[in-house]
């Protein structure tokens, strides 16, 4: 597929600090590209540049092949949805849905025919003329998406558009939000600091830090093979190691945790953090985990210290025997585990592919 | 427990409602009473007071009265819609342009005039605009006229001066709406493909309705009841309809006719203020939040 929108090395400077340094990607037309990142990160910068609310230092933001060099927001075949809505608290939902169209100085027929079928598919009718004030979170939110879209722009930008909602709510819009897309075909550029929404909701998602991408990948090898220790530690729930020697064929942290020499190929000659997720670890393991020979898996014991109860997301805090080190794993909420208590001991397996050295 | 507590809650509301009610009672509602039943009531050959409409007979039957009033109308109507095309510039550019230091800065300027009081700025204005005055001595210096400017004691000075003490209370409640309006409302209506000119009518304008509505009535209220720039800069050819009030009531000491004109003033203000919400569809309770 072709790409709707490319960024060329696109660098922000303010005064004195540098927004967005040399970010360069691409999205594909029909995508769901997430930019992912905590605040601060410049995403919202980027964002912004996109839709021409502030001007690019360096490089060049390009829509289906053509450069927004100097073309004002208004006139950028790109529709943004603000983090705070911004619907205009003085019209009614019809109004504010139609009032892009009415600056286009469309037919009132055509207008209301197009605001009409747009509120019908985010589920608003029969709310067309209320005001906006009187609508709930999740309402504002579709009037929001529906008065941008409505626009039909080539790539739709979402500036953490469900922020503000609580979080049973937000649950539900996630799922709604990538089945609308899905539905319309519109590309979207999101951004977010909540990684749930960034891996739940987009086909592509970019980890941004201090203004650069660290990575760009689907959300399933974000989580699984992280290129930076940054985005080990920042997608997903994580142990993280420092590392003290790497010699041979054996490795040791800072606790005094040993182990064999995780990074087979040995790829990385400077390793100095280990990243191991709580949910990659299992729990009382077959002496050979799936027929894995031994250099390919990792076995030790632990001592449970407290068992952090949080339904499904349960965790125990466990110290790694013989060494001083705390490990987080993940419980399984099943019928296995009912016993386990503080104190225990258990015995802990892993793959070495599970292991994450940088 | 629970009588107790609606006990509790009577004392201290009819500690708080009393003052309020003096005040109401004594201050507004009897004065205006009295004004109004003498306002219906004429002194006969013998000295005594009679009903009459007498009073509002002469209102209707002698030119100049009802002249003076629908011009004080007019000209109040006037110097409210230029107060607000003269604040809305400054109320935008101190909230929404200039930085917040800068703005705490110049909305002091702005209060200067009101801290030396009404009658100090007129007398400034007639030093400003006198035939001898600043403006006309500059303009005869530097050689572009050579006859000093009549500005003084005519309609254009009379609406400065109404203009100059009236246009802050139209600065700050617009102010107040425009500190409230999200920035990101007019960067969504850009997005949209809104102009300028969209932007200003559609958006900023009607955002801001409530704190004009409120500055309008603000204004117009001071203006069409001043009794100072209309008298000391507006002169003899700009009769202000205060001034006939105070005539009656000072220098004629009629004080019935002065109440029936009192009268008047207040049902023409009011009236105007109700027509221009109902005009705007604002409603009072809104615009007074």
């Amino acid at each position: 597929m072709d790409n709707i929108l490319e960024i060329k090395n696109l660098s922000k400077h303010f005064d004195d600090f540098t927004a967005v340094k040399n970010v360069d990607f691409s999205v594909e037309e029909g995508g769901f590209f997430s930019i992912l990142g905590s605040s601060g990160c410049g995403k919202t910068t980027l964002l912004r540049i996109i839709a021409g609310f502030q001007q690019e230092s360096e490089g060049d933001v390009i829509i289906r092949g053509q450069s927004m060099k100097g073309i004002p927001p208004e006139k950028r075949p790109v529709n943004i949805v603000f983090q705070n809505l911004a619907l205009f608290p003085m019209m009614n939902v019809r109004e504010n849905v139609a009032f892009g169209l009415k600056r286009q100085k469309l037919n009132r027929a055509v207008i209301n025919s197009k605001v009409n079928e747009m509120l019908e598919r985010v589920g608003l009718h029969g709310y067309e003329n209320k005001k906006v004030t009187d609508l709930s979170g999740g309402q504002r939110q579709r009037v929001a998406i529906a008065r941008s879209l409505v626009m039909n722009p080539s790539i739709l930008l979402l500036d953490e558009p469900l922020g503000a909602l609580d979080r049973k709510l937000r649950e539900h819009m996630k799922v709604e939000l990538k089945l609308l897309q899905k539905e319309i075909g519109t590309t979207f550029v999101y951004i977010t600091h909540d990684q749930s929404e960034a891996l739940v909701m987009s086909d592509k998602v970019a980890v941004m830090h201090d203004g650069q991408f660290e990575q760009i990948d689907t959300p399933r090898n974000l989580y699984k093979n992280p290129r930076t220790s940054f985005v080990a530690g920042f997608v997903g729930d994580t142990n993280r190691f420092e590392l003290l020697s790497t010699e041979g064929n054996s490795m040791m942290t800072k606790g005094g945790w040993k182990m064999p020499q995780a990074d087979l190929n040995n790829k990385t000659p400077n390793i100095k953090e280990l990243y191991i997720r709580p949910e990659a670890l299992i729990l009382n393991p077959a002496n050979n985990l799936n027929g894995l020979n031994d250099i390919e898996q990792l076995q030790f014991e632990v001592t449970i210290k407290t068992i952090l109860f949080d339904g499904s997301n349960t965790k125990l805090s466990t110290m790694v025997n013989g060494s001083s080190e705390e490990l987080l794993i993940s419980l399984p909420q099943n019928a296995q585990f009912d016993g386990i208590e503080e104190g225990n001991q258990l015995k802990v397996g892993i793959h070495r592919n599970d292991l994450k050295c940088f | 427990m629970n009588s107790n507590n609606k006990n509790n809650f009577n004392i201290t509301f009819y500690l708080l409602i009393v003052p309020v009610l003096i005040w109401l009672i004594f201050m507004i509602v009897i004065p205006h009473v009295e004004l109004l039943i003498s306002s219906f009531q004429i002194e006969d050959d013998m000295g005594e007071r009679v009903f009459s409409f007498g009073n509002y007979i002469e209102f209707f039957s002698q030119k100049i009265y009802w002249l003076t009033f629908v011009k004080t109308a007019a000209y109040s109507i006037a110097v409210t819609i230029l107060a607000f095309i003269i604040a809305f510039p400054i109320a935008f550019y101190l909230t929404k342009v200039t930085s917040k230091k800068n703005a705490g800065f110049l909305m002091l300027l702005l209060l200067i005039p009101l801290w030396v009081g009404e009658l100090v700025t007129v007398y400034g204005w007639m030093v400003l605009l006198g035939d001898h005055g600043v403006i006309n001595h500059f303009l005869i210096t530097i050689g572009i006229i050579n006859e000093p400017i009549n500005m003084l004691y005519n309609n254009f000075s009379m609406v400065v001066g109404l203009l100059y003490m009236s246009m802050l209370f139209m600065v700050i409640p617009v102010m107040s709406t425009l500190q409230s309006m999200d920035d990101s409302l007019i960067e969504a209506a850009c997005d949209l493909g809104a102009s300028k000119w969209d932007i200003f009518t559609k958006i900023i304008i009607p955002y801001s309705m409530p704190g004009i509505t409120s500055g309008a009535i603000i204004v117009f209220m001071l203006v069409i009841g001043d009794y100072l720039a209309p008298n000391l800069l507006g002169g003899k050819h700009s009769l202000w309809f205060t001034e006939q009030i105070y005539n009656d009531f000072l220098s004629t000491f009629n004080w019935n006719e002065g109440a029936a004109f009192g009268f008047l003033l207040l049902m023409l203000s009011s009236g105007i203020i109700w027509l221009a919400l109902k005009l705007s569809g604002q409603k009072l309770e809104k615009v007074g939040s």
